[in-house]
């Protein structure tokens, strides 16, 4: 322990002798709040509402195909020759959607702002373990973000293979406009991306290894902490290889290797690539890909996790149940990308070992289900609208997670593969979930980032509409899907077959639009609670963990004086022999009092 | 008039949200607002959960009254289908039950348990025995479905050549399919899209010097003989797709550099299908949909949609580029004879080269 304390009084050294300009505390900061701000406001808001504009453009196309739209043309300008959408930039949409929500808004924009935030704050630490490596995480996370917008400027339009960009699509320009100079660009700001990413998680790795404060063991970090440190595990070991297949893929467009590609002939010429194979391209791409859902779907549980317990004023029920059921999935998530490949080609045996994983990822799964259910059981609910976000995530995470039942049935995959039910199923229990999840985070610690309360009735009003309106788009959306819709068509005009699913597909547009004027309602409370909202007290929350024990002003190291020691695990709420219903972290134990299940 | 209509609702809600805000805002003028959920609160969020549930299982009904018909889950046109269906229908009610009874735990929990001031929780962390319980049931659950799933999978995937299938060639490109049949001798001559040439009309790159390519056929609409095992091998020429056929359950995709198989039988033929009860529902549907919407078509006077016919159908389900939403080609399944008369009219590889 002494090394820490060392570190601690290095810092204490630093706080007192820089004077910081607005370029160190505004822009260049090295302060993990600060950082953790930057990336709320890059990641999530701006990238989401981006993502989400895009997402409503996709949804008016599908339900009023090929119509002219004053929106459209507003938005798209050339690509909407009088308003109406052309089919090459509804696959553009449909991609960067994907890239955005799924990189962008839910991997830097989650894990950037909570991890950042919560991590020194929560396990009682100055600072992250490298301040400097944390700044550059961020601002090459900014720069792949302007590459990525600034791809939508280019003359034949951005990347439009899919948010997978499986080649040849992906390597031909000639395949499609959009695999010139846009897919480049896309390859070029996610490997910075994974760049930006890999320095974050060996910061939150580090971090949370070394810099405890003391009597912080492991057993006693709250459940937000091991979902930060797994997810960080994870990207360490899987961003690797979504890079090698972005270099490699980069290698056969502009440098004529044939690692994906093979006996191609198209536009009337035979091309000199000759045995790669675009199904090693998969491989790579969902040994990222499969446990980048738990990237995603892990940090909103541990936020989640964190709050259903302060609001329940109960212990979350079995801690190392949560915490084993954390690990299981990391370990299985690794071992399960096959499934996205049931029909790619591959040997039909990996089909069955595949189907034999991934359905025992649904039982760490459930544990986890019935453990927050359990958690609200005989509790003292106090309904906030962080709470109700994350009630709202558990229902969305079963409902969600179980269909991955069917998906994860190579044998019943065959008919439902990559039509809506896909798509419903895995914005319901990733998309939404996860957006929960930040929804919960940034209603929970708003008084710890800005110092203020946003407002709870506009909160209410935003849960409400937006969780009918989530289940309004992707419940019927199942029905779709199974009926054999495929997904990613610009129009279903052509099959006659579907147009008995025409009607759904109108209702589910009119409940995305109303779930898309909901966020308006939430982003103005965000904005206007910064500025104008009601001044925090030091534990809005009454919670136990460590950051709400630091002043509600910010300041660099985080503590004015000594970090505090813990004595307790983080869920000491409603404990018998106390007189209020919560007991922080760094009270000590009571003579004779037992520390009790950890 | 639908656009028209929604953009009305839309600015609806806006207004409607516009306003709630502001009578919020107004009510917190003067009060003591700190923001942090009370007992009003509690208590009104608590029913509004209640009123949730009864949302999630209305919409369940409803979807199932009026969307019911849409899943394929019968009236499955190959052998193998009614083993899917059945998966299918296992697991959907598996699904449906933990659904109903974990969302009504949730919720009523949330709803039963709304905070009031001055009442304790219950201190209750850890159980082992309920960790066990809801450990070991979805391990049950699941080896069951792990195992029938697994004995379906190899049955589909499995091609048995003791059966003689029909050997078909389905090659995709953007943005159309092609089918080839190994004729005769039903074996598929060699190919490669590096012996492509397209002013010999040699489409498909079959080797013409490979004695079995000589009597290939290469048609763009897919026959099928009723009840006789068909092995599909799929090639493309440029970038992936996948050979979709939802009807009978069959998928897999085309891979540039190699060849991939599914193998299925199809057991009802196309004229059958459309005289299923089931068939003629749907069709029925559709063709008024599409009456509707033409009066509104010839209105503005565009042209009228025409009526639909049932056929089976071959489509594009793999992101192949533009016009990927317009990749089909239609399936026939018939009886042997008409099978053989169509086949006699088709002209072989070799006559056909120019």
């Amino acid at each position: 322990m002494s090394a820490t304390v060392d570190t601690h009084n290095h810092d204490d050294h630093d706080v007192h002798h820089h004077k910081e300009t607005f370029v160190t505390k505004y822009i260049f900061s090295q302060d993990h709040k600060m950082i953790a701000k930057q990336y709320l406001i890059t990641g999530v808001i701006v990238m989401g509402i981006i993502g989400i504009l895009m997402s409503l453009m996709i949804r008016m196309q599908i339900a009023w195909p090929e119509q002219p739209n004053a929106v459209f043309q507003a938005l798209l300008g050339k690509w909407a020759p009088e308003g109406v959408m052309d089919a090459d930039i509804y696959l553009a949409l449909v991609t960067i959607h994907g890239t955005l929500m799924v990189f962008f808004v839910l991997t830097a924009g989650l894990s950037g702002t909570f991890s950042n935030l919560l991590i020194p704050l929560q396990i009682g630490a100055r600072d992250m373990a490298s301040g400097f490596l944390n700044m550059v995480s961020y601002w090459l996370f900014f720069v792949s973000c302007v590459v990525m917008i600034l791809s939508f400027f280019v003359e034949m339009g951005p990347a439009a293979a899919g948010w997978t960009i499986y080649p040849p699509l992906s390597a031909l320009p000639m395949a499609q406009p959009g695999s010139g100079t846009g897919m480049t660009m896309w390859l070029v700001s996610m490997a910075i991306f994974i760049a930006s990413s890999l320095l974050g998680s060996l910061n939150y790795i580090v971090t949370v290894l070394n810099l405890r404060t003391k009597g912080m063991s492991m057993t006693r970090l709250p459940l937000t902490i091991w979902a930060f440190f797994i997810t960080a595990v994870i990207g360490v070991i899987s961003f690797p290889v979504l890079l090698s297949a972005a270099l490699l893929l980069i290698m056969d467009r502009s440098f004529g290797t044939s690692f994906f590609l093979s006996d191609i002939f198209i536009q009337g010429e035979v091309l000199h690539y000759q045995g790669g194979s675009p199904v090693l391209y998969e491989h790579l791409f969902w040994f990222l890909g499969h446990p980048e859902v738990y990237i995603v779907l892990l940090p909103a549980l541990g936020i989640t996790s964190e709050i259903i317990a302060t609001n329940s004023r109960k212990p979350i029920f079995g801690y190392r149940a949560m915490i084993l059921s954390i690990l299981a999935i990391a370990f299985l998530s690794t071992i399960v990308w096959g499934h996205h490949m049931f029909v790619s080609g591959m040997n039909p045996f990996l089909g069955s070992v595949f189907t034999f994983t991934t359905l025992l990822i649904a039982i760490p799964s459930a544990v986890k289900a019935f453990n927050y259910i359990t958690t609200l059981w005989k509790g003292n609910l106090q309904m906030n609208p962080a709470m109700l976000f994350s009630i709202g995530l558990v229902s969305t995470f079963i409902t969600g997670g179980l269909t991955g039942i069917i998906l994860g049935d190579s044998a019943l995959d065959i008919n439902v593969h990559d039509t809506y039910f896909v798509v419903a199923h895995f914005h319901l229990v990733m998309g939404i979930s996860a957006l929960y999840g930040v929804f919960a985070g940034i209603y929970h610690w708003f008084p710890k980032m800005f110092g203020r309360m946003m407002n709870k009735n506009l909160g209410y009003i935003h849960f409400w509409i937006t969780a009918v309106c989530a289940y309004g788009v992707f419940f019927p959306m199942h029905f779709i899907g199974m009926a054999g819709l495929p997904r990613r068509y610009y129009t279903n005009s052509n099959f006659p077959l579907f147009d008995d699913t025409a009607d759904t597909q109108v209702v589910i547009t009119v409940f995305a639009l109303i779930a898309g004027l909901a966020q308006i309602v939430f982003l103005y409370n965000f904005i206007s609670s910064i500025f104008y909202g009601k001044k925090a007290e030091q534990n809005p929350w009454r919670s136990n963990t460590l950051e709400w024990t630091a002043p509600v002003e910010h300041m660099h190291g985080n503590w004015p004086g000594e970090i505090p020691h813990v004595h307790r695990w983080p869920y000491d709420y409603s404990k018998p022999g106390h007189d209020e219903d919560f007991v922080p972290q760094n009270v000590p134990m009571k003579e004779g009092e037992e520390e009790l299940h950890h | 008039m639908t656009a028209l209509l929604t953009i009305i609702i839309v600015l609806f809600v806006a207004v409607a949200i516009w306003q709630l805000i502001k009578i919020f805002d107004l009510a917190q003028v003067g009060a003591s607002n700190t923001q942090i959920a009370d007992d009003k609160d509690n208590k009104m969020n608590g029913y509004l959960m209640m009123g949730f549930l009864a949302f999630i299982y209305i919409i369940t009904i409803l979807c199932f009254w009026y969307l019911g018909d849409l899943p394929l889950m019968s009236n499955s046109a190959s052998e193998h289908g009614p083993g899917i269906d059945n998966l299918m229908a296992i697991s959907m009610v598996v699904i449906f039950i933990v659904q109903t009874v974990t969302q009504f735990l949730l919720h009523y929990f949330a709803f039963k348990y709304k905070g009031e001031k001055g009442r304790k929780a219950l201190f209750y962390a850890d159980n082992n025995t309920l960790e066990a319980i809801w450990t070991g049931i979805p391990v049950i659950v699941l080896a069951g479905l792990i195992i029938y799933g697994l004995f379906t999978w190899n049955d589909i995937m499995n091609v048995d050549d003791q059966e003689d299938p029909l050997i078909v060639e389905l090659y995709a490109q953007q943005f159309n399919w092609k089918a080839r049949y190994g004729g005769e001798d039903n074996v598929l001559g060699k190919a490669n899209v590096r012996l492509i040439d397209l002013d010999r009309a040699n489409i498909l790159g079959v080797d013409e010097g490979d004695p079995n390519a000589q009597d290939d056929v290469i048609v763009t609409e897919l026959h099928l003989p009723v009840n006789r095992p068909v092995l599909f091998k799929m090639r493309s020429q440029d970038v992936l797709h996948s050979a979709y056929m939802p009807h009978f359950r069959a998928q897999m995709n085309c891979v540039p550099g190699m060849v991939t198989q599914f193998g299925f039988t199809p057991t009802v033929t196309t004229a059958d299908m459309r005289e299923t009860e089931d068939m003629k529902d749907k069709v029925l549907n559709i063709n008024k949909i599409r009456t509707e919407k033409s009066k509104e078509l010839t209105a503005n006077g565009e042209e009228a949609l025409e009526p639909y016919e049932f056929d089976y159908l071959l489509i594009c389900n793999k992101i192949c580029g533009k016009s990927h939403y317009n990749m089909q080609m239609k399936i026939i399944v018939e009886t042997e004879e008409e099978y053989n008369a169509w086949m006699a009219e088709q002209t072989t590889f070799a006559k056909s080269l120019n």
